[in-house]
């Protein structure tokens, strides 16, 4: 009765069966839980353990063609702090308070947040970061950070741009080539525990960050300033809203210089109203700001404006040398054709007048040229008639958009061809009732002249990594040829008559062989007699290494482009074409080597 | 002559003495202080300034308690029966008392103590229990393999039962689970225990699917009902109830196959709660990983085996029952705990015999095991 029977026995082996098949179970759930959701559930542990942080990716730098560094990078700390890794909470205090010249109760507040990191203050200097490094107070971290530094202020503002708080660029070529600058941030990966202190003992996961590209652009720094000086001087002395330069390789399109004056400090791109050197300038901003307020973003885009590309205005004159050039290759005209121009001619019903008022009587094309005569050109433009003057206007590239390598770049307004009739054909035919920007103008004199080569416009040269190994070489094709190398030849030699004789004299320097065109275009409206003022002119005449070209808005008293405009060219290349390498013909000048800045 | 030969072969006589479970016992009890120095350094620095804390009270009870076991397992089992009533009325004293004067912590009133002393009557109500239902189903006889006799036993361990879940479920689970053991093996009747079988495998496998319709059709469900929500999706309860069966998953997920080294453990820094205690489990397959775990289950498994042969070796019905109600105890709390960190039941706090901190638990288990081990004494080994 007391005894332990089979029955028994046999009941206690089923227990120990039926426990081992539970057993088995659980296993089998375990071994599905830690191999086949091992990658699930380690992930999300991971991402509850992980605290990220980012290093900033240096961006690549911007370097002249003189190899001056033009936008660069300057280290700047973040100081943060970690509550609960702060053992003195005092000295912390204490200490940021002296070195940051905070006060200590703003400190003490972040200091005893409970979170998991606070940041103290941004943008401090290296010095002050390193010196907060050096006390090893625990729970402060210091973090270095990248900030875009402009060594040159307010040089090429319009072109080089200028970048946000995340460092992206904002315009210009910021934010052109934002792909090949902007480098690649890094992560630091650190474990922490529950309350996200860091693990000492655990493998940081670092991702280095990688640096942007450094690009290489045509823009030279010493004759960017140096337009930009002369530029200055002109804006002030003729009281001019703005003045723009373009210096440029006519035979490949690689910008030297481009200037818009007044030009605004990059290190400070978010006040308005900068560099006012002329009254009207002055008197312009402020009525602007009392319209929309000190800084509004409206004014800011303003002031950001590159009028070179950004801006269309009608060329005036200066759009004389196109259509010369198609009335010649076409061969509707030649250079000893004889006109004659009372003071005005008439297009159906309309009497359009010549800038002299008594006209210049008799006169050749070459003569016409050179006395920048309306009714000349307006007779050449009849010839070719709409049809052969648009196909030309098509054939120079003057439709579309040049192809700089600048954002924005605005495009022609031009009447449609069904639309045009004689008057307004005889009006395109000497710059007027149409608009293309100075860098649509610039482009296609530069392809007249080169030889009938369209050329692109640019500044980007190639792209090196941080020790200067090459990444990337930018090419600029070819572009069509849209002129004949003879016409392109009488178009350099009419050119240089202008210069050497006719409206553009000003222009003329001695020992070297100068082509240009004078405009003076109005403004519309007309009755309000506003004007900018242009010069384009190239050297030397016969083989054309550089081409300038220069508006003046709204200059006051003398407003003619060959009187005002002219002489900057002048002043500019007898500065630059040394610097250049192209030397003087004439042995006995020795031109001083000067170079401003 | 006969009498020499006699006195012969009573000096002959070797008792057996399983000392293959004895170095399975000091081997978990000492795996276990490893585990809970590994799981509870980071906390027990944080909560007392000493890394060790945890592991040190342990290892001190469980040294108390090894004592005791070999105390015990020299004393002849059959000494033991007479306290069987008295045990079995003290159980109720002191679940009384508890109701009563019970210390209440983190929400459940669960200890008695006086002073720094503080003990968890319930572990002394499970020793109890095997004791005295041992006992009564030996002083039955055959009346076990009737109903009537069943039906006494259920009438012994349900109302105690039912007076333990009421502040610690588990505990009341575990205790009406080790009369059900018992009685499944003395009684000759299959067919309660095989619907109670079928039934308990129903519940398994409809509770969660009611429960979700009850809670569409009404959201405001009790604390222990909720539990089943959580434990169908206990991502969709991250924060809240579904926290510490997440993180012990994300510990289980991220130990793989070979675990991350012993002290390894990331989710023990503050993320998974109570780390020491009922979830140690999910700390061993973080640290040493599916080959860890498996180990750590197959010698529980050995040890359930080792009760068996002791059972079926005892020389009596009172000792094969006592080492039977052990064997349950042991089995049911090591597969519960395990399915309850692997999330394949709904989370009840159950601790993991050995290794889980807990110094009630660690002292009565040795005392059961000192019981085994006075049974196995109790085997004679023939020539």
């Amino acid at each position: 009765m007391n005894s332990n029977q089979t029955r028994h026995r046999e009941k206690i082996a089923l227990l120990f069966v039926l426990s081992a098949l539970m057993v088995a179970v659980l296993l089998g759930r375990l071994f599905f839980l830690m191999i086949f959701r091992s990658e699930h559930y380690s992930q999300l542990a991971e991402e509850l353990h992980q605290r990220e942080r980012t290093i900033k990716a240096a961006r690549g730098r911007i370097i002249d063609a003189t190899g001056t560094v033009i936008a660069d990078n300057r280290t700047v700390c973040t100081i943060s702090v970690i509550h609960n890794q702060i053992t003195d909470p005092d000295r912390v205090v204490e200490t940021l308070s002296r070195i940051l010249e905070m006060p200590e109760e703003d400190i003490r507040k972040k200091v005893e947040k409970y979170s998991s990191r606070e940041i103290v203050k941004t943008n401090v200097d290296k010095e002050i970061g390193d010196a907060i490094r050096e006390e090893g107070l625990d729970g402060v971290k210091v973090d270095e950070d990248y900030k875009r530094y402009y060594p040159f202020g307010s040089l090429a503002s319009k072109v080089l741009g200028f970048t946000g708080g995340d460092n992206q660029g904002i315009i210009g070529l910021e934010v052109k080539y934002e792909e090949y600058l902007k480098g690649q941030n890094g992560l630091i990966l650190t474990m922490t525990d529950a309350k996200g202190v860091e693990l000492e003992n655990e493998a940081e996961d670092r991702i280095e960050p990688i640096a942007g590209n450094d690009l290489y652009i045509s823009l030279d720094r010493n004759i960017q300033e140096y337009c930009q000086q002369a530029a200055y001087q002109v804006m002030e002395k003729k009281n001019a809203k703005s003045v723009s330069v373009i210096v440029m390789n006519p035979q490949n399109g690689e910008i030297m210089a481009m200037v818009n004056v007044p030009e605004f400090d990059l290190n400070d791109p978010f006040t308005y109203g900068q560099n006012l050197i002329s009254e009207s300038a002055r008197q312009e901003a402020a009525q602007n700001q009392a319209e929309k307020g000190e800084n509004s973003q409206d004014l800011l885009n303003q002031m950001w404006r590159n009028s070179c590309i950004n801006d269309t205005y009608e060329p005036g004159s200066t759009f004389k040398i196109i259509t010369a050039a198609a009335g010649l290759e076409e061969g509707v005209v030649t250079l000893e054709d004889h006109f004659s121009c009372p003071g005005f001619c008439i297009v159906e019903d309309r009497k359009i007048r010549c800038h002299k008022t008594g006209g210049h009587g008799t006169e050749t094309f070459l003569q016409g040229m050179m006395n920048s005569c309306n009714p000349v050109l307006i007779d050449v433009g009849q010839r070719l008639g709409v049809e052969r003057y648009y196909s030309y206007f098509e054939q120079f590239g003057l439709k579309d958009k040049t192809g700089i390598d600048l954002p924005g770049e605005a495009g022609t307004i031009m009447h449609k061809k069904e639309n045009m009739g004689p008057v307004e054909l005889a009006t395109v035919s000497f710059g007027q009732s149409f608009q293309i920007t100075p860098i649509q103008l610039i482009t296609t004199v530069s392809s007249i002249i080169n030889g009938g080569i369209r050329v692109t416009p640019h500044f980007a040269v190639r792209t090196a990594d941080a020790s200067g190994e090459n990444i990337h070489t930018f090419s600029y094709p070819e572009g069509e040829r849209i002129l004949s190398e003879e016409t392109s030849g009488t178009m350099r030699y009419i050119l240089e008559q202008v210069v050497a004789e006719g409206s553009g004299k000003k222009a003329a320097l001695a020992g070297y062989r100068i082509g240009g065109k004078t405009a003076t275009s109005e403004k519309l409206p007309r009755s309000l007699k506003k004007y900018i003022s242009s010069f384009v002119g190239f050297a030397p005449a016969d083989d054309p290494q550089v081409i300038a070209l220069i508006t003046i808005d709204e200059p006051e008293g003398i407003y003619y482009g060959g009187t005002i405009a002219a002489p900057v060219v002048a002043d500019i290349f007898k500065n630059i074409l040394p610097y250049l390498g192209i030397n003087s013909a004439e042995e006995e000048t020795t031109v001083a080597f000067r170079i401003y800045g | 002559m006969a009498e020499q030969q006699e006195k012969k072969k009573k000096k002959k006589v070797r008792r057996f003495y399983d000392y293959s479970l004895v170095f399975t016992i000091i081997f978990l009890t000492a795996f276990g202080l490893v585990m809970i120095y590994s799981s509870s350094s980071y906390s027990a620095q944080l909560a007392y300034g000493d890394a060790g804390y945890f592991m040190k009270r342990q290892g001190m009870i469980a040294l108390a308690g090894l004592v005791g076991m070999f105390i015990v397992s020299k004393i002849n089992y059959h000494f033991f029966a007479r306290f069987a009533r008295l045990s079995y009325i003290v159980s109720y004293i002191l679940m009384g008392l508890v109701m009563t004067v019970g210390i209440e912590r983190n929400g459940q009133k669960r200890w008695l103590g006086i002073g720094d002393l503080s003990f968890q009557p319930t572990e002394f109500v499970k020793v109890a229990l095997i004791l005295y239902l041992a006992f009564t189903i030996v002083k039955m006889g055959r009346m076990i393999n009737e109903g009537k006799g069943l039906g006494a036993i259920a009438l012994r361990a349900l109302p105690i039962g039912g007076m333990v879940a009421i502040n610690n479920l588990s505990s009341g689970i575990i205790i009406v689970g080790i009369a059900f053991v018992m009685a499944f093996v003395a009684s000759k009747k299959k067919m309660p225990f095989i619907l109670c079988a079928v039934a308990g495998i129903v519940v398994y496998f409809a509770a969660g699917p009611l429960v979700e319709f009850i809670y569409s059709q009404n959201p405001d469900i009790g604390y222990r009902l909720s539990r089943i929500l959580v434990w169908r999706n206990p991502e969709a309860f991250a924060t809240g109830s579904g926290y510490q069966v997440l993180q012990g998953l994300y510990a289980i997920g991220s130990g793989g196959l070979w675990g991350k080294g012993l002290g390894e453990s990331i989710q023990k820094l503050g993320f998974l709660p109570e780390a020491q205690n009922d979830m140690v489990f999910s700390i061993i397959c973080e640290e040493l990983g599916l080959f860890g775990a498996v180990s750590v289950i197959l010698i529980f498994l050995f040890m359930i085996y080792r009760f068996m042969v002791i059972a079926n070796n005892a020389p009596d019905l009172f000792g094969s029952m006592l080492v039977v109600g052990v064997m349950g105890h042991i089995a049911i709390q090591v597969i519960l705990n395990i399915a309850v960190v692997t999330n394949t039941i709904p989370n009840t706090g159950i601790t993991l015999p050995f290794i889980s901190y807990g110094g009630t638990s660690v002292l009565f288990l040795m005392v059961e095991m000192g019981m085994v081990l006075s049974v196995s004494n109790q085997i004679k080994l023939e020539k």
